[in-house]
């Protein structure tokens, strides 16, 4: 497999926490522009691959890189967020006590130095991105709003929006569509597909429909290493994923 | 009344003579008899010399008590008696038995005078003599004065008492004396050597004096002999003071362990910071205090006791008012710890300030029963009973504690609270119950560990204060959650400390170790044994 | 949104009138002191000038902890070791200036050192004699301490308690290397005795009201900076490390160096309010280090309100005229008091004094605002007066109305 092309390269990946392997030899490879979902059940290591393409989590062996040359294995989560690695974490993480514009501006690409923001200003263009995000997330006029009085889906979104401002060349988007109603997934649905235009995607999601929707190449994961890839139609008539996700 | 005496004295002479009285003792008396006749302190010295000549162990009575200025002479019979002085009459005994022989005013009798001398060689007769007494303590202290004070004199009655000697250890130590007093002799060159390698065996700091005062005074093959045993010796000894600085830091891993492990409960086990945790120590150790006070009083017999009457009565105390706090306070706060912090800060200055109160500010007087008092050598090692016994209690209360924890179903239950409280309540365990007996487990383990440290440390109302930063760092350090980790951070803490204390000092040695946690926790902050995984770090 | 706009205006002229007040005091309690006869009724005699003097340079510390524990979740148990620190540069400053007065008359040594048979003058003592020398070591000493400490620490993302325990080793440790004589610092008894600050004489009624003025304004200073920058983007990250730390690491920021200005800036306030400490109290010592001061300082912070700039203030002068009273008093009740305040604030009184205000006032406004929408028979003007008492936490001032509580993020 040749690296040039790709977003994301995991090769062999093995990690394990006090005796347990949660990824176990996984390999995974995303090409530049593609949007791809990752299903499995619990404990398969969805969340802990996400660690570690994050920088959160290191893992005992195996290769990750980033747009083909950069080895993530080196860098923490600062240096691989400015690289343009945006995520979402399962349960929504907001600056609860910040309001939404806030939370966006926070966000949004820039310097990450301590000076600029103690004398920061917003500027014009900073404040058109930001109602921009606001329009394409549809929390517009909750913009002056605290997030922590935003509903589940809303907080969802606004993470979702915070992953826009921050314009990363990849995203991890772990369940996105957790705890919204039929109409909120379906939108998200196609905020997704939106992103996915410009961006390289990976999504995490345990809703079906949801993956459907997408229509993107599908990922199963289990046991810390890859059970099944290809379109949902096909890793859904895999045996073994019937089998994984049924029990026998 | 002399008459009356005079019957008595002789009734006395009548039972002496019934008495088994074997043929030495005859002759004892008739030397002993010598004292009137002579006069003069060489005449006094040669009576002396007799007696010690003897080797019978009876002369020591009337050798000790003529040391001791005790001995006299009845003016109208010249006999010769030990006496105590009481006012201006003088009670007499018998100078072989020991029997009273009556009273006598002071103008009747003269005393047997002793100069320095004369006292030297009653010393040294004493010293021959008590080689043959019964007790080997004594002829084991013997011994040892004459390996101090070595004498060309004591080669002789030393030889004749190795001949003697059953027992081993008091002969090897018979021996070492003989060659303390060879090296001051004039014998040949050939057992001055021998006596240095006998010597530089025994490896002790008497040793090394002796040998560094012959090393001053000698030439030639003796004096490198020495110089070589010293040299030796010192390495040992270094040895030894590393072992020994060992052996102090063991202990303070010990104390550290007893104040800590309530707080591996408490912090490690439930995450509640509990500030309070060194006040509770500093309650067992006044509960220790009020039950001696009540023995003292009431109970004297029962003193040896009171540590044992103390336990469960610290624990009692220490667990009911962790009950109270945690039940008052602490249910309130949990997931909060940095609130938990405060509040139990506020409780620790409120319990503080209540023994102050009651109490009164000064420190309390906790005695040490006579089983805690006292030590014993291991080598060249002092331990101290008190020490040994608090290392033995900590690691039985660790052992304990750890069976609870591990094999008993209210273990079970606080585990699985701590690891998935939702799911513990959930499968029937009520979770509030669970956490109240586990902070009052863990305080009346710190209220026991009171107990012990009312031993070693002052019981005043700060007790508390001086444990409580470093019952934290043990547990920081061991790695939270993991009550290996404490006893493991408890006794590296405590034998770093100790180790660092002779080149550092006292007070730099402990900011040395507290500034290498804080790098350590720096390194690793979760601890020596730390969880890893993706449910620590959420 | 409106009623969240007003508050926010509300909680910003708050702290406009503080600092208008402690401007207003540097200027007229010095007057009422000096210039107003002793018989009139609006004298204030000397010994209120140098206590309430105190009670700001404790505000000050209070200020300062706030900083790092109300907007950035920073719980430290340490900032007694800043603010001693800061205290000692003065004193050494205030020492050197005794010169040849002192017991044995030494010129250039303390008599401490002349007592413990120094020869010359320990180095670190070098340059104390100037006033702007010593004036940069308060900040300095502090700043570049909690620098090394915090750059360690937060690198290493030791947070929460773990953080709160290493800051109390941190104190402690200093304080038992201040308790030795041959740290060249007076041991035990500190530094004391001092006779001239700038060539003035510290007694002097004048001297004391001139460092009143100065730490009042001090303080209007801390508070006008604290408030810049809170309400900056970098205080609104800083608040955003204190709820979710990680969500700040994968959105690029170094959560660290943000954590890290804060601690410095904090520790350096801490400093300057030990420097006005000492002169005005003329004497400092180990004692300032002990852990038990630096977690007083928190009750102060949390009294009054964390997460507020005006809160620690009113905490700090509240608890500290608490405990002149009851050490006047009664002396032996101030540790139960003190003791009890600490656990009903944790209990009943989590956001302070500040917060509670501005949680009652909250709701009395959605009653009101209610009752008014009530009247007028429509609904759909008023937001839910839940929503009002929310959004009176938009203002940086007061955040903790409500939101959650400040935790250690991870």
């Amino acid at each position: 497999m040749s690296k040039s092309n790709t977003i994301l390269y995991l090769d062999g990946v093995s990690v394990s926490f006090d005796g347990f392997r949660a990824i176990n030899n996984l390999s995974l490879v995303l090409d530049k522009g593609e949007m791809r979902a990752i299903i499995g059940p619990n404990g398969a290591g969805k969340t802990t691959m996400m660690d570690i393409v994050t920088g959160k989590t290191r893992p005992d062996e195996g290769e990750v890189f980033f747009d083909g040359q950069v080895d993530l294995t080196r860098h923490d989560e600062a240096e691989i967020a400015m690289m343009g690695i945006g995520r979402k974490f399962q349960k929504p993480t907001v600056f609860e006590s910040h309001s939404v514009e806030d939370n966006l501006m926070l966000a949004l690409k820039g310097p990450r130095s301590i000076f600029p923001a103690l004398f920061h200003r917003r500027s014009a263009a900073e404040a058109r991105q930001i109602d921009d995000i606001l329009g394409v997330i549809r929390l517009g006029d909750k913009r002056h709003d605290l997030a922590a009085n935003l509903s589940h889906g809303q907080k969802q979104w606004l993470e979702i929006g915070m992953l826009l401002a921050q314009d990363p060349k990849l995203l991890l988007v772990d369940e996105p569509v957790a705890g919204m109603t039929d109409a909120e997934t379906e939108e998200t649905a196609r905020l997704l597909k939106d992103i996915a235009r410009d961006h390289s995607v990976i999504v995490v999601e345990h809703d079906m429909h949801f993956v459907r929707e997408l229509g993107v190449k599908v990922t199963c994961l289990h046991e810390g290493s890859v059970l099944s890839e290809g379109t949902l139609d096909f890793v859904s008539a895999d045996e073994r994923v019937v089998e994984v996700y049924l029990g026998r | 009344m002399i008459l009356l005496r005079t019957l008595g004295l002789m009734l006395v002479f009548l039972m002496a003579s019934l008495l088994p009285s074997n043929a030495a003792e005859a002759d004892l008396r008739a030397v002993i008899a010598k004292f009137a006749t002579g006069s003069g302190f060489s005449a006094t010295e040669a009576v002396v010399r007799e007696l010690a000549a003897t080797g019978d162990p009876l002369v020591e009575r009337p050798l000790a008590a003529l040391a001791e200025g005790n001995l006299y002479i009845r003016k109208d019979d010249s006999a010769v008696f030990v006496g105590n002085e009481a006012g201006d009459s003088v009670t007499l005994l018998d100078p072989l038995s020991g029997e009273s022989a009556g009273d006598a005013a002071k103008a009747d009798i003269t005393k047997i005078k002793v100069n320095n001398t004369l006292r030297r060689v009653i010393r040294d007769a004493l010293g021959t003599l008590t080689l043959r007494a019964k007790d080997p303590a004594v002829r084991i202290a013997a011994a040892d004065t004459m390996f101090k004070t070595p004498d060309a004199a004591n080669i002789e009655p030393l030889d004749a008492a190795i001949a003697a000697e059953t027992d081993a250890k008091v002969k090897a130590l018979f021996e070492q004396a003989r060659a303390a007093s060879v090296l001051v002799s004039d014998k040949p060159e050939a057992d001055k050597l021998a006596a240095i390698a006998l010597i530089g065996a025994r490896g002790d700091r008497d040793a090394l004096s002796l040998l560094t005062s012959v090393e001053a005074n000698a030439q030639g093959a003796v004096k490198d002999a020495a110089s070589a045993a010293i040299a030796s010796i010192n390495s040992s000894l270094a040895l030894w003071d590393a072992g020994q600085n060992i052996w102090y830091g063991i202990s303070l891993g010990s104390v550290l362990l007893l104040a800590a492990i309530g707080l591996a409960i408490t912090f490690g086990v439930m995450g509640v910071i509990n500030m309070a945790h060194g006040e509770m120590v500093m309650l067992g150790a006044y509960t220790t205090f009020v039950v001696q006070q009540v023995i003292r009083t009431s109970f004297p017999g029962l003193f040896d006791w009171s540590l044992v009457i103390a336990l469960p009565l610290a624990f009692l105390v220490a667990a009911s008012i962790g009950l109270i706090i945690e039940r008052g306070v602490i249910r309130f706060l949990y997931g909060r710890p940095l609130e938990t912090l405060l509040a139990t800060w506020g409780v620790s200055l409120v319990l503080q300030q209540a023994v102050r109160s009651i109490f009164g500010p000064t420190n309390q007087e906790v005695g040490n029963p006579s089983w805690m008092s006292g030590s014993f050598d291991v080598g060249q090692l002092a331990i101290t009973w008190n020490r040994l016994w608090i290392l033995v209690f900590a690691l039985t209360v660790f052992g304990v504690l750890l069976y609870v924890m591990k094999r008993t179903p209210w273990g079970l239950q606080m585990r699985a609270v701590t690891a998935n409280r939702r799911m513990a309540a959930s499968m029937g365990i009520r979770t509030p119950w669970v956490d109240a007996l586990t902070f009052a487990l863990g305080s009346g383990i710190a209220g026991i560990a009171g107990v012990a440290l009312s031993q070693i440390d002052n019981v005043s109302p700060n007790l508390g204060r001086g444990y409580i930063i470093d019952s934290f760092m043990v547990v920081v350090f061991g790695g939270v959650g993991n009550l290996w980790g404490t006893l493991v951070g408890a006794f590296s803490l405590g034998i770093v400390n100790k180790v660092l204390e002779p080149y550092a000092g006292a007070v730099l040695g402990k900011i040395v170790v507290l500034v290498l946690i804080i790098l350590f926790i720096q390194k690793r902050p979760r601890g020596l044994f730390a969880l890893k995984g993706r449910a620590v770090e959420a | 949104m409106i009623t969240g706009r007003f508050f926010a205006a509300g909680a910003d002229r708050r702290i406009a009138i503080t600092i208008l007040i402690l401007l207003a005091a540097a200027i007229i309690v010095p007057l009422l002191n000096l210039a107003v006869s002793p018989t009139s009724a609006f004298y204030i005699p000397p010994y209120i000038v140098a206590l309430t003097g105190k009670y700001l340079c404790y505000a000050l510390l209070a200020l300062a902890l706030d900083l790092v524990w109300g907007y950035c979740g920073i719980l430290s148990l340490g900032h007694g070791a800043f603010f001693a620190l800061g205290g000692y540069a003065m004193g050494m400053y205030l020492m050197r200036q005794i010169g040849s007065r002192g017991v044995y008359g030494n010129p250039i040594l303390p008599d401490f050192m002349v007592f413990l048979n120094y020869k010359e003058l320990p180095w670190f003592w070098y340059g104390f004699d100037h006033f702007w020398f010593a004036a940069v070591m308060v900040l300095a000493v502090p700043g570049l301490l909690a620098f090394v400490f915090g750059w360690f620490a937060f690198r290493s993302r030791v947070t929460g308690v773990y953080l709160s325990i290493i800051t109390q080793a941190m104190t402690y440790a200093l304080l038992l290397a201040f308790f030795r004589n041959d740290m060249g610092f007076g041991g035990n008894n500190g530094l004391t005795d001092f006779k001239d600050i700038l060539g003035f004489n510290v007694q002097a009624d004048a001297t004391r009201s001139a460092l009143f003025a100065a730490s009042a304004v001090m303080l209007a200073l801390a508070v006008f900076i604290t408030w810049a920058i809170v309400g900056s983007k970098y205080g609104k990250l800083l608040m955003a490390v204190r709820d979710a730390e990680s969500r700040t690491r994968f959105l690029g920021w170094r959560a660290e160096n943000v954590k890290l200005f804060a601690f410095t800036v904090s520790a350096v306030m801490a400093g300057i309010a030990g420097a006005l400490y000492v002169p005005q109290v003329g004497i400092i010592n180990p004692g300032e280090f002990e852990p038990s001061n630096s977690i007083e300082v928190v009750i102060w912070a949390a009294v009054g309100g964390r997460g507020t700039i005006v809160g620690p203030i009113v905490g700090a002068l509240l608890v500290n005229a608490g405990k002149s009273w009851f050490t006047g008093v009664l002396p032996e009740f101030w540790l139960f008091a003190l003791g009890g305040l600490f656990v009903a604030v944790t209990l009943f009184l989590p956001k302070g004094i500040i917060g509670m205000w501005d949680s009652w006032r909250g709701n009395a406004k959605a009653m009101r605002a209610a009752a008014i929408a009530e009247e007028a028979g429509t609904d759909s003007d008023a937001p839910p007066p839940a929503k009002i008492v929310r959004s009176a936490a938009t203002t940086p001032g007061a955040w903790s109305a409500s939101g959650p509580e400040p935790q250690p993020a991870e």
